[in-house]
């Protein structure tokens, strides 16, 4: 892939998380860490991938996208923003009781959500149903899915999973957003799900593994989902919980904790300097 | 025509309105219980087997709804209502999508299964979640028309079917279902009982042990308990003075709460509430557990007597 692609995904993804920073500081709450460590795979989805169009949000024949760890809308919120499907300055009502920002994705508040989600565990049973839509359609729309790590301790996930493969569903991809953490502490110290390579390849699931922060490696892997036909395909991402803001890196403890006034400013400084960065190699 | 059970006839309306290809009927693993294999049986293309796995089964069918389809998941009432509790909520109701809960083996007449699968409660889960509209059928006419007119409604239903077989009420000929009304199956002056579901035939019988005394009562079938008949319950208290609910489910919550909450409110009169004392079921023949837990109709009519014995 081109420099210059690269370059662009780098800072459409850190203006996306520039605006969950503010997001979650002018809301005083939501869920910083893990809408950090998903902006990559969001940003190849929604600037590069995905079949949308932001002027006919409900289109029949969309991609359509389902945020399983749906404590990480200041993610989806900022990424459908910045495509376009609402004004990038409404994302400072996130939480507001005057906005239609819910705290967790609404698809009946917010333009470009496919589907409600919070409760863990659902959203990929919801992308199953959108699958099983689409092949009953004979339409040729593509379901993808984000899943945090913590989220599949739910045992709904596998239910799920195995009605995926039972019917065959290549038109589905998700994306395992294994950052390793959830708010307890350590995936691996709460509830073990590991390992969740040889977990999902039980289910019946193709699995690729990848840097989630590379867009490379994300663009491939899903060009190989596409490719993958009898089955569905789990991507499972290598991330960094708080993924761009040196002190919420690998820090559960920002799962679901505002930044302070000092904090914010420290982030988005962090942020423009990566941007600053950015533009001088250009 | 022989007894149907109101699943039974679920699954005939299915066969019978299926015929929109929008329409997909999910099961778990009951489609012969459920009564759904009948619809299977017409259209194999649009039934999808979910397996034993009802959290799961719920939320598909809520994804299959944000993409147009009308989608009908069936299962048994304690698992619909109860072990996908929260799926229902929040993945059918808060977006208020196009789903249909077919729940069939609702209460005790489930029989010899025993309290594990004898709801008593899912009335007044399915009830206090927003977006829900609850529907109760009393016989296979009436449940005919609730599947047609939940599949002319655009949003999440719960149907509470039984598994016991039972007479018919209505006639098909001059039938007419309305969402949120109830019907008056008969004219009585004294006390007005409300029933709901297989509970209308004992009320029926209860009516006759009643008119065997002098005492006029007033039927209402309550085939939608979410939302409810607020102006026949008004109308009822003031025309009759007193009110007797009856249902297979657990006092709390179910009928009894629905109309107490209406006429408390707006015409207070007498009121009894006939139902399941705050117990479990057990195992038993459906008809020795309705006698040993109160449904039957000497126990509607004496309550209709207190219920009147309070006016004075």
């Amino acid at each position: 892939m081109d420099k210059q692609k690269i370059t662009s995904f780098k800072k459409q993804a850190t203006a996306i998380r520039k605006h969950i920073v503010d997001e979650v500081y002018t809301a005083a709450s939501g869920h910083p860490g893990g809408s950090l460590s998903c902006t990559d795979i969001l940003t190849v989805l929604y600037f590069h991938e995905m079949r949308v169009d932001v002027k006919n949000p409900k289109w029949a024949d969309r991609d359509r996208f389902v945020l399983s760890k749906g404590h990480c809308a200041p993610a989806l919120y900022a990424t459908l923003a910045e495509k376009g499907f609402f004004p990038t300055e409404d994302l400072t009502g996130f939480r507001n009781i005057n906005s239609y920002l819910q705290g967790h994705p609404s698809m009946k508040d917010v333009p470009g959500v496919d589907m409600s989600t919070g409760s863990l565990g659902q959203g990929i049973s919801a992308a199953v149903g959108i699958a099983l839509a689409g092949k009953l359609d004979k339409k040729d729309y593509r379901v993808y899915s984000i899943l945090g790590d913590g989220e599949i301790e739910e045992g709904q996930v596998w239910e799920a999973c195995m009605s995926a493969a039972h019917y065959k569903l290549d038109n589905l991809t998700a994306f395992l957003d294994h950052n390793g953490l959830q708010i307890d502490g350590k995936i691996t110290d709460v509830m073990s799900p590991e390992s969740v390579h040889e977990k999902f390849k039980a289910f019946g699931w193709k699995v690729i593994s990848v840097n989630g922060h590379d867009y490379q490696q994300i663009i491939e892997a899903i060009d190989e989902a596409k490719k993958t036909k009898g089955m569905p395909t789990m991507i499972v991402a290598e991330t960094v919980k708080g993924k761009g803001v040196s002190f919420m890196e690998n820090q559960a403890g920002w799962h679901g904790t505002a930044p302070n006034k000092e904090q914010r400013d420290q982030a988005i400084a962090e942020l423009d300097g990566f941007l600053a960065k950015l533009q001088e190699v250009e | 025509m022989g007894n149907i059970a109101t699943r039974e006839a679920y699954g005939a309306a299915l066969a019978e309105f299926g015929a929109d290809t929008n329409i997909i009927v999910l099961d778990a693993d009951l489609s012969k219980s459920t009564k759904t294999d009948t619809f299977k049986k017409k259209y194999p293309e649009r039934f999808i087997n979910m397996g034993i796995a009802e959290a799961n089964m719920m939320t598909v069918a809520a994804g299959l709804a944000t993409c147009g389809k009308t989608v009908f998941a069936s299962t048994f009432a304690i698992f619909a209502a109860e072990r996908a509790c929260e799926q229902v909520r929040n993945s059918i109701c808060y977006p208020r999508l196009n789903v249909k809960i077919g729940a069939t083996h609702a209460g005790i007449s489930v029989g010899e299964d025993g309290a594990s699968h004898q709801p008593v409660e899912d009335v007044g889960i399915m009830r206090s979640i927003p977006n829900m509209t609850v529907i109760s059928p009393a016989d296979a006419v009436e449940t005919r028309a609730a599947v047609k007119a939940a599949i002319e409604y655009d949003g999440p239903v719960y149907l509470r079917l039984g598994r016991l077989a039972v007479a018919a009420i209505y006639d098909e000929a001059d039938y007419k279902f309305e969402l949120g009304k109830g019907i008056v199956v008969s004219e009585g002056t004294d006390v007005t009982i409300f029933a709901t579901g297989l509970m209308v035939h004992t009320a029926i019988e209860a009516v006759k042990l009643l008119a065997d005394e002098g005492i006029s009562a007033r039927l209402v079938d309550i085939h939608t308990i979410k939302p409810i008949d607020k102006q026949l319950i008004i109308d009822s208290a003031v025309k009759t003075g007193a009110l007797v609910t009856v249902e297979e489910h657990n006092i709390y919550g179910g009928l009894g709460s629905a109309v107490a909450e209406v006429a408390s409110q707006n015409c207070p009169v007498p009121l009894r509430i006939v139902g399941i004392n705050d117990s479990f079921g057990r195992s038993g023949k459906p008809y020795a557990l309705l006698e040993l837990y109160g449904l039957t109709a000497q126990n509607v009519a004496a309550k209709a007597k207190e219920a009147i014995e309070m006016k004075k």
